[in-house]
This record gives C-alpha cells, structure tokens and sequence, in this order.
C-alpha cells in the first residue's frame, strides 16, 4: 500500500511514479494519521508528505455546481478562526461555500483573543525590558524612566485586531466564500435559518453543515461582572483602566498572560487558583520554573486551593470584594479587598440558539458531542449525518489553530477523504515573557500512558543558559524538555520555557506529525547560533535503544 | 567638599562566633565534647560562579540524609544542579530558604549526627542568620568551616525570618499588597507593625520601604496619561510630582563603583560619628622627606606609618563597632588610603602598617597604585582597611570633613601643610609649617579623650619622625 511510505523517502521529492494519483491524494495531509487506512498496519507509520499537484483549481461560489440541488456544498456557522481555515480549504477543495457570522468576523481569537493579546504582551515585554535597569545596564544601555500611554497601549490591540479582521474578510470574500450575515439556527437536516433579530429570516440548504461558533469566557456561579471592576478577558483586552491591584481568578494560560501585560504596567496581582498549585494544565516542571521565573520575582501573589465564591464589584466606596473558600472542605477562608478582578476560569462553549434541538443533539456540559472525525453525535451516540463540529464548541482542544486543523480535517472528509486529526501533535503556547510551548504529553500523562501500555520513557532537558544567542540577549531563564521512548525514539512530547519557546516549539510539532523519531532528527543541522539550538541539544542527548533507565537523573 | 570613603565589607565571620557563644554559653560547653555539626555551604558549580541561587530544598528539615544523597537543586549562572550531601546526618536547619541567595562557600544548611544534635545545629542556624542581615556579601567567597563542636559561622546570608503574613481575620483587618508583602519579607519587616496609607488603609510597597527605612527605588511604570478608574479618558495633562528636568539637562547613572560608593554613604548615616581637629608642625617631617624622597619614599607612606605607630599606641581607635553591642579589636593595623581615580574613588590598604618598615611600604604602596588604576585590586586589597586616611593637602586644602567609612572606627582628613605664624610658649613669633588633621571617630566606641590622646601621639610622632625609619 502506498500509503505506507517509510519516512525516509525525501520529503520533498515528488510521490514514486509506482503512486496512484487517487491513494496519493488520499494521504495529502501529512502527520495527520488517517486510522483507517494505516490501522491494519503491522506498525503504526504516519504519512510523510507527499507533493500533489493542485487537482482541483480553486473555485468561486458562481462557478461551483452544487449537486443534488442545495444552495451550498458547506455552511459554516461561525467565522472565527476554525470557521475560516474551513472555508478556505473548503473552497480549495471546490466546495461551494457559505459562512454565517451573527457578531464579527474573526470571532474570539481575533477579537477578544489571541491577537489584541498578542499586541498587550508586545507592549509589556518592552516595558518589563525597558524597567529592568540590571537587564539593560547588564547590555551597557542605560535608559532613562520608561513610560506608557494607555489609550495608545489599547489603540494598538484594537487596530492590529481590525487589520486581522479585515484581512480575514478580505481573504474569504477574494475566494468566493459567501458571508452571510445573522445568528444561524439549524432548522432540520441540512437546512439553516440565518438573519438578524428582528429583520426577516432566510433559510439555506447545505449538503453539509460545520458548527464552529466557538466559546466565550467562563464565570462561575457567585462573580457578578460589572465590566469595569469586576470583568473577564474580553473586557480586559480593551485596556480601559489599569488597577493598582488586580486579582485574577484562574491561573491557566489567560491568566498568566494577563498578569505579565498588568504587572509589566504597573498593578499589583494577586492570583486564586482552585487547584493546590498554579498553572495547573502544565508539565510540573515547566509549572515550578514558571512559577520562579514568571511569579516569584514579580509583584505578585498567589491563593492555592481555594475557589472565589462570591465576587462583588467595586461600589459604594468599597473595593472589590472576593470572598474565598477552600476548594477541598468550601469553609470560608479570608476575604480579599482588591481594585479589581479578572475571571479567567477558562471559556464556556457558545450553543446556543444553534437549534440542536432540531437535530436530537445534547450538549454535555455545552460542549456538542464528537466522534474523533469531529461528527456530531446525538442524544442517542448515533452520528448526525451531514453535521460536524469543530473548534471550541466541541471542547476537543480549545485553541484557534486546533479549531482551524480540525476544520480542514471534516473538508477534507467532504471531499472523499477520510481524515482524523492527531490533536497530541498540536502545539500549544502561553505568551509570557519568556514564553512557554508544549506539544503532546506532560512527564505524567507519559509516564501514566507508559505504565498502561508498558513501555519506558525517559526524559532529557536541555538549559537556555547553555544557549549562545540566548546569553546575548542576556536571557538565560529557560528550560526545554522532551519525553520520548527509548525504544523506539518515538518523541511523545516537548516542553519549553524561555526566549521565543512559542515559535520554537514547531520543530518538536512537526516532527511529531511527521512521526519523525529522535534518531532521525538529531541529525538535522540548526544554524549556529541560535535559539533552535536548545531543542537540537535536546535531541542530541536522547539516547535511543541503549537501555537507558526510566529514573536516571539526566545532567542539565 | 567633603570627601566620602568606600571600604564595602568588614570581615563579618569574625564576629559572628562571639556572639553565638553569648547566646548559648552553657549549652554549647556541655555538647561540645562529641558534638558535630557540619555545614552544608553553597557548592561552586561553575568556575565563574560566585553566588548561587536555592531552587528548592529536596529535603526538609528533621530529614534523615546519607551521604551522596541530593538534598539541594541550585541554580548557578549556567545550571540547575542536584547537591549531594557529604555525610550522613540530620537536616537540622536550613539556613537559606528557596528562591535565596548565597554566596560560595556560605552555609545555606547545617548537618546534626544524632538527634541531640539537632537543637543545637538549630540554635547555630538562628545565630547565623540573624547575625546576616547587614553584612554585605561583597568580600568574594568565603569559606565555611567545618567545625568540631566549637562554632563558626560562615559570612551571613540573609534568611528571610519566616514572616508570618497570614492577614488576621482579628477585629483590625490588616490588607497588604502582593508587592508590599514580598517587601516586608525581604526587609524583614512586621506588618503588623506598619500603618497602611494605601486606598482603604492597605499597606503600599512604599509604607513597608519608609517602615524600612529605605528610599523607593522609582516608582513603578505609571501611565503617561493620567488613567482614572473612568474608561476612555482622554490624555490629561501628565502628573509630576518632582520638578521637571531643565531643558538640555542629562541623567547619568551609576557605575558599579559609584553605586557601591553611594550605598556606603548611606549606610554610613546611621553611625554617630564626631570629630577632632589638631595642628601638627611639619618641618621635621618635610625635612625627612626631603631626604628620603630620592629613596622612593611618598608623604602618604610616611602619612600612614606615622598613624599606624599611632594606632599601635592607641588600639581603641582601629577598633570598630559592629552591632551596637561591643568592640571589635582588630589584630593588624591596616591602613585604607582614599585615592581618586576616574569617576570614583578606591581605599587601597597598606597591611600591617605599623610592622612594616617605609620602604617597603613604599613599594608596596606602588603596587597598590598601579593596580588600583588598573582595576586589578583585589577586594583584600581594597576592604580590608581597619582606618582610613584621606590626604586633600596637594590641592591646598587647609581642612576637610570626612566620612566614617561603615565598619571602621576612625578616619583621618589631613589638609596642606602651609608657613602659619605662630607664638610658641615663651611668646616668641615665629613661622613654621602647619597641617590641620582632623579625624572623623564612631563615638560609640571611640571617645573624646581617645581621640585626643591619639592624635598627640600622631602629632609627636610627625614632630619627631625620627621613629617612622626604624
């Protein structure tokens, strides 16, 4: 079968003439495991890229016929990120497309996400830089006080939003996506109702219909959000005020970030997280030395173990009031009196007014029911046909550009394809300064998966303060990690805390999809010097099939 | 002008024992016999490391250890790396708490054999510890001893008092800021102590700093524009609380050597000091170096031989005050000299200058010259003075004012010898060469008469300099 091309073929040569243009069209996306085709593989071998020419040009809503008389081959409901990378691969593939978007293009990433977010933690990693009077003297540069301006600070989120937002449009319009404007509702099998409130109601046909309308922010039962004192990331993007002391609830990734832009500005933070530590979705490892880098020197603090039970806002001339209890026996603990508070308890998927009802689907805790080719499943766990979900609203991994890759995955089931996304090979990364990336298991969830299905793994790191280009930036904070089988060099995943780890964490992403093992690409070469450097040491160390023992301390 | 003098760190190792043999006296006696208690010091994990930070304690106190097993992970300037343990023992105290930091060589745990141990280990720590707050950790590595039941104690390490800073859920909330409590930690200062004059009565990282007694270093970054609570403002006029700069006008920073300099000042305020003036005639000492200047001989040489046979006579002025409570002998007479360099200000320090005779304090002195203009001294060489003199003569300055650098007793300002007319006892007129020293005292230690009976000494020792070439 051609499918199972060993790894060692060239990845950028073209398919072996021997190929049969339908199999090899069949196995386009590299590193996303096809199941069906590769289970009754002795060994599990993922695809490796294979160059096809474009078969299909690209399409535009007036020339695709749709067949068996619909309006559209696909109806995605919701234009956030997820939604868009669908549309632009469905319009690649020659489906006749249509987006509904009831608010704005670009949903939460773009809007009220990642993106003004990004812009916030550009301004603060300059002026934490700007303040660091050792860092700089350190450099021999000496700058006088370092200042900020904070409408300017929100203006520039709120514009690099917009550009993102009108690029988004613009990219969909040019190739023929219609955007159809209103809150979509499933109304029966293939069949939408679309349209603002209060203005008259239309209605598509679809052969195929793709949920993505995403999530918004989590607040718990007790928190009262006034949108000034008390507010969530969508109201904190906006950068209306700067507070003296602004606890934030939650200490996963929006949290973390958040304390890195207000501290950088000047508030003091002091964080509640439920669990008994912080940063609890990270590798312990990588959550301790965080904890030192990111927590510890700041003007920060931090409640353990106890949950915000109730939260008022500021008024009457009193401060915002969190009333804590303790997570375990939910006795009152103290009481905090802060200028503000952030709710970053992670994000609720957006359902409603979907009309699932109309399809037999529930939601488990608002999330809409999946199979692993992102199906929907009903109330019965029987498929939906023609229904899928992707993104957010299915809770698989609440990250844009999971949302995006699932999406391509269902177009790419559309269009005769099958498809199932490796979700372990998505990176993830937290944009504090430094930045921390992972992709693929924590030390363990590795070691838990090794135990059950019996193999060893083992674990190198490597320092950022070996690294040269990161001791010329005076940035020597960091750690990378990587948990891989020692028997068969299988790279189960990497972890990195330091300088630029967000847009290192690709090389470690991508080998993973490819399924490339450490033997293999410890002997690609990384130009000298530079930060690629710390996973190539990474790599390096990994010792492979010399029997090297679980436990044994690993020097750094 | 008045001159200022840096000499960063006296030997605190020195002290630290005495007092710790005030504390427990009896106690120490009876256990000393067998007992043994080693220190666990900060390894030096890298040829260029000089301080080491502790990343976590893998062991707790109370913890049973064998040798060769990990009881630290410190990070260095390269590395996060597992220490080991030495011997077998008991973890009885940790000195220096995670997320601290200790210079090489300073002792960060201390090891009890047996369980008896244990509290005595604890007592030793607390003494350690408590005795570190001040000393500055600059005089380099230092090493730690390990001791058989006598009691050393490595150069101080600041262990923060485990500050309790649970808020009170009593009648009198206290609320302190995230900052202000790491602060208060850091300083050691009691928060319930302090009256916070934040919005709603919170304690401020700035209460806790004037709690300590320490200048804010800048404020933290503020909003150009004013940014009331009220969203959307736009720009108001930007808030200035100190005068702005003049137009033109430049801000330049510290170097290392300004800023060691700027903080020895500063601690040097909280010494009472006093001071004393005396006229020394200067014919036969002018003569003398007429007469040996061809040799190589400088009058600063001769300057800091003559008070170091002064000293010799008169050892409470190179004594020094340490902590409040008692006076430090010094052993040797070593002389700190202020020199000026550019942009700053070096003490050079002539060993055992009471001992040596002029002309190899004289080539001694060049060394030390050479070196220091080269910045090649080494912190011996420049923080180990027990007096200092200060000499502004050659610019013809009559008399000065210096500070009492911290950590010594005494500092001597000597101005320009000049032809002063005089009348001697009989009433006669006559002119002769006239310097004014005048010497700078820790009236804690050093009195009035002291000072006085010194600087008779020095005085006849200059009139008559026969002596200083013996």
């Amino acid at each position: 079968m051609q499918s199972s091309l060993s790894l060692s073929l060239s990845l950028s040569s073209p398919l072996p003439t021997k190929a049969n243009p339908s199999i090899s069209n069949s196995i386009r996306f590299c590193g996303l495991r096809r199941e069906a085709l590769v289970s009754n593989l002795t060994q599990r071998i993922q695809q490796s890229r294979v160059w096809v020419p474009r078969a299909l040009p690209s399409a535009n809503g007036s020339s695709a016929s749709v067949k068996g008389g619909f309006d559209y081959d696909l109806v995605i409901i919701g234009a956030g990120v997820g939604g868009h990378g669908a549309a632009l691969h469905a319009v690649e593939k020659g489906l006749k497309t249509a987006i509904i978007e009831g608010d704005v293009v670009g949903g939460t990433c773009v809007n009220r996400g990642c993106v003004p977010s990004k812009a916030l933690l550009a301004v603060s990693g300059r002026m934490r830089e700007l303040h660091d009077e050792h860092h700089m003297k350190s450099l021999g540069l000496q700058v006088s006080s370092a200042g900020y301006d904070r409408q300017a600070v929100a203006d520039h989120a709120n514009n690099l939003a917009s550009k993102i937002r009108s690029n988004l449009t613009n990219s969909m319009k040019s190739l023929g996506v219609d955007i159809l404007t209103g809150v979509g509702t499933i109304v029966g099998p293939q069949k939408v109702r679309y349209g603002k409130v209060g203005l008259p109601q239309k209605e598509v046909t679809a052969r195929d219909i793709l949920i993505a309308t995403g999530s918004t922010p989590f607040v718990p039962n007790g928190i009262e959000i006034d949108g000034k004192t008390v507010f969530t990331s969508d109201h904190a993007l906006k950068m209306e005020w700067v507070p003296d002391w602004l606890a934030i609830v939650g200490s996963g990734y929006i949290g973390l970030e958040f304390s890195d832009v207000y501290t950088a500005l000047g508030s003091e933070v002091t964080f509640v997280e439920a669990l008994d530590q912080l940063m609890p979705g990270f590798d312990p490892e990588i959550g301790k030395l965080a904890q030192r880098i990111l927590i510890n020197p700041r003007k920060i603090d931090y409640h353990t173990g106890v949950f915000a039970k109730k939260i008022t806002p500021a008024k009457d001339g009193k401060p915002v009031q969190i009333e804590l209890i303790d997570a375990k026996t939910k006795e009152p603990k103290e009481t905090l009196e802060v200028d503000a508070a952030l709710i970053a308890t992670g994000r609720a998927p957006f359902t409603k007014g979907l009309g699932l009802e109309n399809i037999n689907v529930v939601t488990q805790r608002g999330f809409v029911p999946v199979d692993e080719r992102m199906r929907v499943l009903d109330a019965n766990g029987d498929l939906v046909p023609h229904v899928y979900c992707i993104g957010d609203a299915n809770g698989k991994l609440m990250l844009a550009h999971a949302a995006s890759a699932q999406g391509i995955s269902v177009v790419e089931q559309l269009t005769g394809r099958d498809h199932v996304l490796n979700h372990l090979s998505i990176p993830a990364a937290c944009f504090t300064h430094p930045e921390i990336s992972m992709v693929g298991l924590t030390e363990p969830q590795a070691r838990e998966k090794g135990e059950k299905e019996g193999f060893e793994i083992s674990v190198v790191k490597t320092s950022f303060k070996a690294n040269t280009k990161a001791l010329a930036e005076n940035e020597g904070d960091g750690l990378a990690k990587m948990i891989y089988r020692p028997d068969t060099g299988e790279i189960l995943g990497v972890h990195i805390l330091g300088l630029h780890a967000a847009d290192l964490i690709h090389e470690a992403s991508n080998a993973m999809a490819l399924g490339t093992k450490v033997q293999d690409i410890k002997f690609a070469v990384h130009a000298h010097p530079t930060l690629s450097e710390v996973l190539d040491e990474l790599f390096k160390a990994a010792k492979v099939n010399i029997g090297v023992s679980v436990n044994e301390p690993v020097a750094v | 002008m008045a001159t200022s003098h840096i000499s960063s760190s006296f030997t605190s190792s020195r002290i630290l024992p005495v007092r710790w043999l005030r504390a427990v006296p009896r106690r120490s006696r009876v256990l000393t016999v067998q007992a043994k208690i080693r220190e666990i010091f900060m390894p030096a994990l890298s040829s260029t490391m000089t301080e080491g930070k502790i990343v976590s304690w893998t062991k707790s106190e109370g913890d049973r250890l064998s040798k060769g097993e990990s009881v630290v992970v410190v990070e260095s300037d390269k590395a996060d790396m597992d220490v080991e343990s030495f011997h077998d023992g008991i973890l009885a105290a940790i000195v220096v708490s995670e997320g601290e930091s200790a210079p090489v060589g300073a002792a960060i745990a201390f090891l009890a054999e047996t369980e008896e141990e244990v509290a005595m280990a604890k007592a030793k720590a607390e003494s350690t510890s408590s005795g570190g707050g001040t000393a500055a950790p600059s005089g380099g590595s230092a090493t730690a001893v390990e001791t058989d039941g006598k009691v050393t104690s490595a150069p101080a390490v600041a262990a923060p008092t485990p500050a309790a800073t649970a808020v009170a859920e009593g009648p009198k909330k206290i609320v302190v800021t995230p900052y202000a409590k790491k602060l208060a930690k850091q300083h050691k200062v009691d928060i319930n102590k302090v009256v916070g004059t934040g919005s709603y009565g919170r304690i401020t990282p700035e209460d806790i700093e004037a709690a300590a007694g320490i200048q804010s270093k800048k404020p933290a970054p503020a909003p150009v524009t004013q940014a009331a609570s009220a969203p959307a403002k736009p720009a108001a006029a930007a808030s200035a609380s100190l005068p702005p700069p003049l137009p033109g006008s430049s801000v330049v920073p510290f170097t290392t050597m300004q800023g060691a300099v700027s903080k020895n000042m500063m601690e040097s305020l909280s010494v009472p000091t006093f001071r004393v003036g005396y006229p020394v005639m200067t014919k036969a000492l002018d003569d003398l170096y007429a007469k040996l200047k061809p040799k190589g001989v400088t009058m600063t040489v001769l300057l800091a031989k003559a008070a170091a046979m002064a000293l010799a006579q008169h050892p409470i002025v190179n004594a020094s005050c340490k902590d409040g409570k008692s006076f430090s002998y010094n052993s040797s007479i070593n002389i700190a000299v202020a020199v000026a360099m550019d942009g700053g200000l070096i003490t050079p320090v002539l060993q055992d200058a009471d001992k040596l005779d002029l002309y190899l304090l004289s080539e001694k002195w060049k060394e030390l010259v050479k070196k220091a203009r080269a910045k090649q001294l080494s912190p011996n060489e420049y923080n180990s003075g027990t007096f200092t003199l200060s000499n502004l003569g050659m610019f013809g300055v009559d008399r000065f004012d210096a500070i009492l650098p911290p950590g010594q007793g005494a500092i001597m300002a000597v101005g320009a010898s000049k032809p002063t007319v005089s009348a001697d006892k009989d009433g006669f007129f006559s002119v002769k060469n006239k310097m004014l020293v005048n010497v700078t005292a820790d009236h804690r230690i050093i009195y009035g008469a002291d000072l006085a009976a010194f600087l008779e000494t020095f005085a006849k020792i200059v009139e008559n300099p026969d002596s200083l070439t013996l």
